[in-house]
């Protein structure tokens, strides 16, 4: 008797318990007020001029047409995409690099892991305090330049309109390289080891199985910190805002930053929605990717 | 030969190591620099001096311990609420035949993959809104709101993999789904909660983007938004923010070494699926 019960709780779909529905029900409804609501909020909120005391003006895509001749806004996203290909680009190549080096279980190997991964642990406030000690002006950058001789380089790095960028992408960096070694190590490790013993048996080089086994296994992998990173970069903005606010002069503006600037501190809330839009377009494609992976995965 | 290489993978992969750690080690020996001895040295010499007033500063004058009451007050409740519900969502979605299952969940999923810019300003206005700007309580919800997508998605994994004859033998047994919820289900998601546990506390606890939108005034903060205001506070005192970078990381880094094998599990947990 019971035992029919249970199946047709499967086979009667409909029928299921209410303290189930309640189940499901309680959480939605509570990401729905946090996030779905707010979301659409921000879509119609990108289509208005807002100052946050008045009624919003509906302008239709006057703020995406304002953003066109907006030299901020550009610089914005010429350095949103610098930061996409030097964050995104050298974090999965060192993370890879640095998974093959120690995906091999020997001794000291738990020590270098360790040691790496250790940033990853720290927020980004405290990764931004670190760094910003160390290009202090005779911090320990500039004593190591003047050390080996190349104290002509030395620089106000994070004041320098040239340098500001690149000098927090290397704090990112140095966190999120950590980061993407892990999932390439997980990944490494579901790799079937008879695949590597075929390959040797066919004399190949620890190149061509690195090439032709090991990176076309990882394809699974691939997906998600492809997703990860373009996520993470077109979030990125603790450390920005940590080292130096998007200055001097926006030069490490980057459109996140730019969005909350906008947003709290000239109040243009309708301008800084319709930029928030446009992050969201950017991520869209690897949202939808990865929502498609999980639907995949679903059925 | 071959041992000339072990020699040689070892001394390059310490240097690396090293090279990595070398800045946390370096902040940690500022923070115990006395004031007088970075001033005259600067920050790029080896330490002349060793002093403990740096802490004493930044946990009394700068109220760090304040900070990190209320980064614990935020964290605990966040936590443990997103996981709870999310585990509750991921039961219903994952054993039971519910209608548009498969929607709710991904419509779940979405909502964590949107970036929290575009619900910056209305979140910011809705909080006002109902009275609770300024509130830790704000905060909590705006945590446990946008993360549940995720932990929902990830505990369904692992709770529809579970064989169903467990829940068959629990059902002849005579409980309802409540309790095969709470004393089949969890139980045996408890590896998965924990690294999810592990995972959340240190995103919510170095969280800066949600406290400095719905936060206001200083003595509210957590420790993480907190430490900027420190750079403000004693400005170019960088041992002393040093001293402050240092009591900041300190608890995540206590929660990694206690769940060290859980955080990296979690981490992973995308990446092999």
């Amino acid at each position: 008797m019971t035992s029919t019960a249970a199946s047709t709780v499967t086979r009667r779909p409909w029928k299921v318990s209410p303290l189930i529905l309640v189940f499901v029900f309680v959480p939605f409804v509570v990401e729905a007020v946090w996030v779905f609501w707010p979301a659409l909020q921000g879509f119609w909120l990108a289509l208005t001029r807002w100052d946050g005391l008045s009624a919003p003006t509906f302008v239709g895509l006057g703020n995406f047409r304002d953003m066109v001749s907006d030299p901020i806004f550009r610089t914005a996203l010429k350095n949103t995409a610098i930061w996409l290909v030097l964050f995104g680009g050298l974090s999965v190549a060192g993370g890879f690099g640095m998974a093959l080096l120690l995906q091999r279980e020997r001794r000291g190997v738990g020590i270098y892991r360790a040691a790496l991964f250790t940033p990853v642990v720290f927020s980004l406030v405290v990764t931004a305090l670190i760094w910003r000690v160390f290009y202090q002006p005779d911090g320990l950058v500039d004593s190591i330049l003047r050390g080996v001789g190349l104290g002509d380089f030395i620089r106000p790095w994070l004041a320098d309109p040239d340098t500001a960028l690149y000098a927090v992408i290397l704090p990112a960096l140095w966190r999120q390289i950590g980061y993407v070694m892990v999932l390439y190590l997980a990944g490494l490790k579901a790799v079937d080891p008879a695949l590597y013993e075929a390959a040797k048996m066919d004399h190949a080089s620890a190149w061509q199985r690195t090439l032709y086994v090991t990176i076309p296994q990882l394809k699974g992998v691939n997906a998600v910190v492809l997703s990860v990173i373009v996520i993470d970069s077109l979030r990125s903005f603790d450390i920005v805002w940590s080292m130096t606010k998007g200055g001097p002069y926006h030069s490490s503006e980057l459109l996140s930053t730019y969005m909350y600037s906008t947003a709290f501190q000239s109040t243009q809330l309708g301008y800084a929605s319709a930029i928030a839009v446009v992050i969201f377009f950017l991520a869209l494609a690897v949202i939808l990717g990865y929502l498609i992976r999980a639907f995949k995965e679903e059925s | 030969m071959n041992r000339l290489k072990t020699v040689g993978y070892h001394v390059s992969m310490g240097l690396v190591s090293f090279l990595w750690i070398a800045p946390i080690l370096w902040v940690i020996v500022i923070s115990f620099r006395s004031f007088d001895d970075v001033a005259a040295n600067g920050l790029g010499s080896l330490p002349h001096s060793f002093t403990l007033s740096t802490y004493k500063q930044a946990w009394e004058d700068a109220d760090e311990f304040r900070a990190l009451i209320n980064s614990l007050l935020v964290t605990i409740p966040a936590v443990l609420l997103s996981l709870g519900l999310a585990s509750m969502a991921a039961y219903g979605l994952a054993r039971y035949n519910i209608p548009f299952r498969r929607t709710v969940l991904l419509l779940m999923l979405m909502g964590n993959l949107l970036p929290p810019q575009i619900l910056l300003i209305p979140i910011s206005r809705f909080v006002e809104l109902i009275g609770y700007y300024d509130t830790l309580i704000a905060l909590i919800a705006v945590h446990v709101g946008f993360g549940l997508g995720f932990y929902t998605f990830v505990l369904h994994g692992f709770m529809r993999d579970l064989p169903r004859e467990i829940q068959e033998a629990a059902t002849i047994d005579g409980a309802g789904p409540g309790k095969i919820y709470a004393s089949v289900i969890l139980p045996l998601t408890r590896p998965a909660m924990a690294a999810l546990g592990a995972l959340s506390f240190t995103w919510i606890f170095n969280d800066l983007l949600w406290s400095i939108t719905v936060i206001r005034s200083g003595e509210k903060m957590p420790v993480t938004p907190a430490l900027l205001g420190l750079q403000g506070l004693f400005v170019s005192s960088w041992n002393v923010i040093a001293a402050g970078t240092v009591i900041a990381a300190v608890p995540t880094v206590a929660v990694f070494l206690r769940f060290q094998k859980h955080f990296v599990g979690g981490l992973a947990i995308g990446a092999v699926k």
